[in-house]
């Protein structure tokens, strides 16, 4: 399922194969959304939410970025239906609510994979070897950055730095951390993936289909906060180096003033 | 002065189930919410104003300054914001913190809102982070029920609502107004300054943005006092600080040490160069800071040291690459990632780094030549200083800097009609016998 046969109009961010410039994000999609009309059940439970989102904020307008990822939740992305709905709950016009949902990254035009495997090929990364891992995984999916397999599994991007320096190079997996990989161990990640038999994250909890994470991210989490470690060994490198050396900061005077 | 580590912040990382309010509390937490709730705003303010503390979301600006602009009396609602969008390339300190020990960031902003005279409170977390959303969503539910949270916080009349807010994939929203423009539901681009975010922030309210780092030291410094916080660092840059090691060293990772430390200091507790490789470049504090070389393994690590030298004390995230590394390829990405992540309000930064990508690309590829070096200085000349924030002039660092420290590289590249480094030889798997 190719970016660029989809059947929905052309853009310069949809060719693939060029020369990889980043200027224009083959991640973005087409400038306009998919049609697809959300189910009235899907509205309905939008709607139930969308009045939990809005109280969280000072002004309802600030509710527009979750609002977004509820819509995602149900579509897998943020339709043209979706971005009407939206614009209907906040009162806004679509081209208001289109504006916000083009802007950034996280936001889906048209629907993905089950999984978003996202290879760091930010600097320190692609140097240490997410751009190796990245290339290999074209070459072993068959796909291009954005697109996704034919089975619907797997949607593979390279993404910018996500904070996890200390672990590269890093894939990330539906916003979970796969630390310190390989070509070889990310291979074997997106064979386990499209094998229905998805890994468990380094530093995190079992995979969420890409539309569950979207909930989460609407601010509606699921109950899996207790799972997994603290920390991975890089963040506790310097900790665990200060118990060997016997180092610490100085004593508290105590807990006044 | 022989350096010590100084693990405070990251001092309960490694602890069972440490981000939890059970273990939070049996280590002593919110007992500086209770000190800090027991004294007067303004006293709060003074104690955090005395400490010294500086802002640890690159600027280095004296939190308590930033805190005592805040209008007393106005009338107006006054918001805290907490910039937890950490994605400056290299750095990787806020993300653990907020996955092992959440409530330190938590306790921390209902003392700087109290302080600030603050009822609304926001996090801004990045959206790519799932697993640390869980567990700081999970925190703010368990100050909340523990009464942290809310109205008449244990018993002091003060009232406090805390959002978490997340993000969808901007660097530029780590920019504090391009932030609060996407706290109110629009495109994340950044707002003219005059009038600061003191006077006119969140919803033309005033406003206080610190960065997670600076708003989770605060308990300490207040459960430690002034004396015991400015026993570390240096005397205009107090405190510790959490310095995050990556690339081609032995042991990366996060290293929590007084401000002041220096690279060699911290290569040595990371053990080194990876074995058989020698420092080639590194980034003091993120890629937007100008690189640094092997001459400047003893710079102090705070926030006058890399000035004086021609770079800035960031993020202290310490990006290190050895000789295998191509810098050219290096400075590439980073255009290219600055080109990806420029909001296009203004033209200096949206066509310097469309500019930057297509003269590294052919760079790289050999086909370059002289006058793009000189084009590339000439294009960073038109950028910095002239974009409307500092994303621009972030960008330009990596690009001025690795041309006065690697002139020669660019040469060779167009001189040698490639890049003369295998690529393979600079990954972690190198010699591993992979494709």
């Amino acid at each position: 399922m190719s970016g660029a046969t989809d059947g929905l109009p052309s853009t310069p961010g949809a060719q693939q194969g060029s020369a990889p410039l980043v200027v224009f994000d083959p991640r973005l999609g087409p400038a306009t959304a998919a049609e697809d009309p959300l189910s009235p059940d899907a509205r309905q439970r939008v709607r139930e939410r969308a009045a939990e989102v809005i109280a969280r904020y000072p002004r309802p307008r600030s509710a527009l970025m979750p609002l977004l990822y509820l819509v995602q939740a149900e579509q897998g992305y943020v339709s043209a239906d979706g971005i009407r709905l939206v614009a209907e709950i906040l009162g806004l016009t679509t081209a208001e609510v289109a504006a916000v949902v083009t802007f950034y990254t996280m936001y889906r035009r048209r629907p993905c994979g089950a999984y978003v495997v996202g290879v760091c090929t930010n600097t320190l990364c692609a140097i240490l070897g997410g751009d190796a891992i990245f290339q290999a995984l074209q070459d072993h999916l068959g796909i291009g950055n954005g697109e996704t397999t034919e089975d619907g599994m797997v949607t593979l991007e390279h993404i910018e730095c996500n904070a996890a320096c200390d672990y590269a190079p890093v894939v990330m997996v539906n916003w979970e951390f796969f630390d310190n990989q390989t070509v070889e161990s990310a291979r074997e990640l997106v064979d386990r993936l499209r094998a229905g038999d998805p890994p468990m994250p380094t530093r995190g909890a079992p995979l969420k289909t890409h539309t569950e994470v979207s909930r989460i991210l609407a601010g509606f989490p699921d109950d899996l906060a207790d799972v997994g470690p603290s920390a991975g060994p890089a963040s506790l490198a310097g900790l665990e180096l200060a118990r060997r050396r016997g180092e610490s900061a100085p004593p508290r005077p105590g807990a006044s003033s | 002065m022989s350096f010590r580590l100084t693990p405070v912040l990251t001092a309960s990382w490694g602890s069972e189930r440490s981000w939890t309010l059970a273990a939070y509390e049996a280590t002593g937490g919110y007992q500086a919410l209770r000190t800090a709730l027991g004294m007067s705003p303004d006293a709060v303010l003074q104690l955090v104003k005395d400490s010294g503390l500086r802002g640890r979301g690159g600027a280095g600006f004296p939190t308590g300054a930033k805190w005592g602009f805040i209008p007393q009396g106005d009338g107006k609602p006054h918001y805290l914001v907490v910039n937890a969008d950490e994605s400056e390339p290299g750095t990787c300190k806020d993300i653990p913190l907020l996955m092992a020990t959440p409530h330190t960031l938590i306790e921390g902003a209902i003392i700087a809102a109290y302080a600030i005279r603050a009822h609304y409170a926001f996090i801004y977390v990045r959206g790519e982070v799932l697993h640390v959303i869980r567990r700081l969503l999970r925190a703010v539910e368990e100050a909340r029920g523990a009464g942290y949270i809310g109205r008449n916080i244990l018993d002091s009349g003060f009232d406090l609502e805390l959002t978490v807010h997340i993000g969808a994939g901007a660097y530029i929203c780590g920019e504090e107004t391009a932030l609060l423009e996407s706290l109110e539901g629009y495109r994340g681009q950044p707002r003219l300054r005059p009038p600061f975010p003191a006077i006119s922030g969140l919803y033309g309210c005033p406003t206080v943005i610190n960065n997670v780092e600076t708003i989770a030291s605060v308990p300490a410094i207040v459960s430690g006092g002034v004396e015991w916080y400015r026993s570390m660092g240096t005397e205009k840059s107090p405190g510790f600080k959490i310095y995050s090691l990556s690339g081609h060293v032995a042991r990366p990772g996060q290293y929590e040490a007084p401000l002041g430390i220096t690279l060699r200091e911290l290569l040595d507790a990371a053990g080194g160069m990876r074995e058989g490789h020698e420092l080639k470049f590194w980034t003091p504090g993120g890629s937007s800071t100008p690189l640094f070389t092997a001459a400047h393994l003893d710079v102090p690590l705070d926030f006058e040291g890399p000035p004086a030298h021609g770079s800035m004390l960031g993020t202290t995230a310490l990006q290190i690459f050895d000789e295998t590394t191509c810098v050219v390829r290096a400075v590439k990405r980073w255009c290219e990632f600055y080109a990806h992540e420029s909001c296009g309000k203004c033209t200096p930064c949206r066509e310097g780094t469309f500019w930057y990508v297509q003269i590294f690309d052919r760079l790289e590829r050999g086909l370059g030549t002289a006058e793009d070096i000189e084009t590339l200085l000439d294009l960073s000349d038109n950028i910095l200083g002239r974009a409307f924030c500092a994303l621009g002039d972030g960008a330009t660092s990596p690009v001025t800097s690795s041309i006065q420290y690697f002139r020669d590289e660019y040469i060779a590249h167009y001189e040698q009609g490639g890049c003369p480094f295998d690529p393979v030889a600079s990954t972690v798997f190198a010699g591993a016998g992979v494709s």
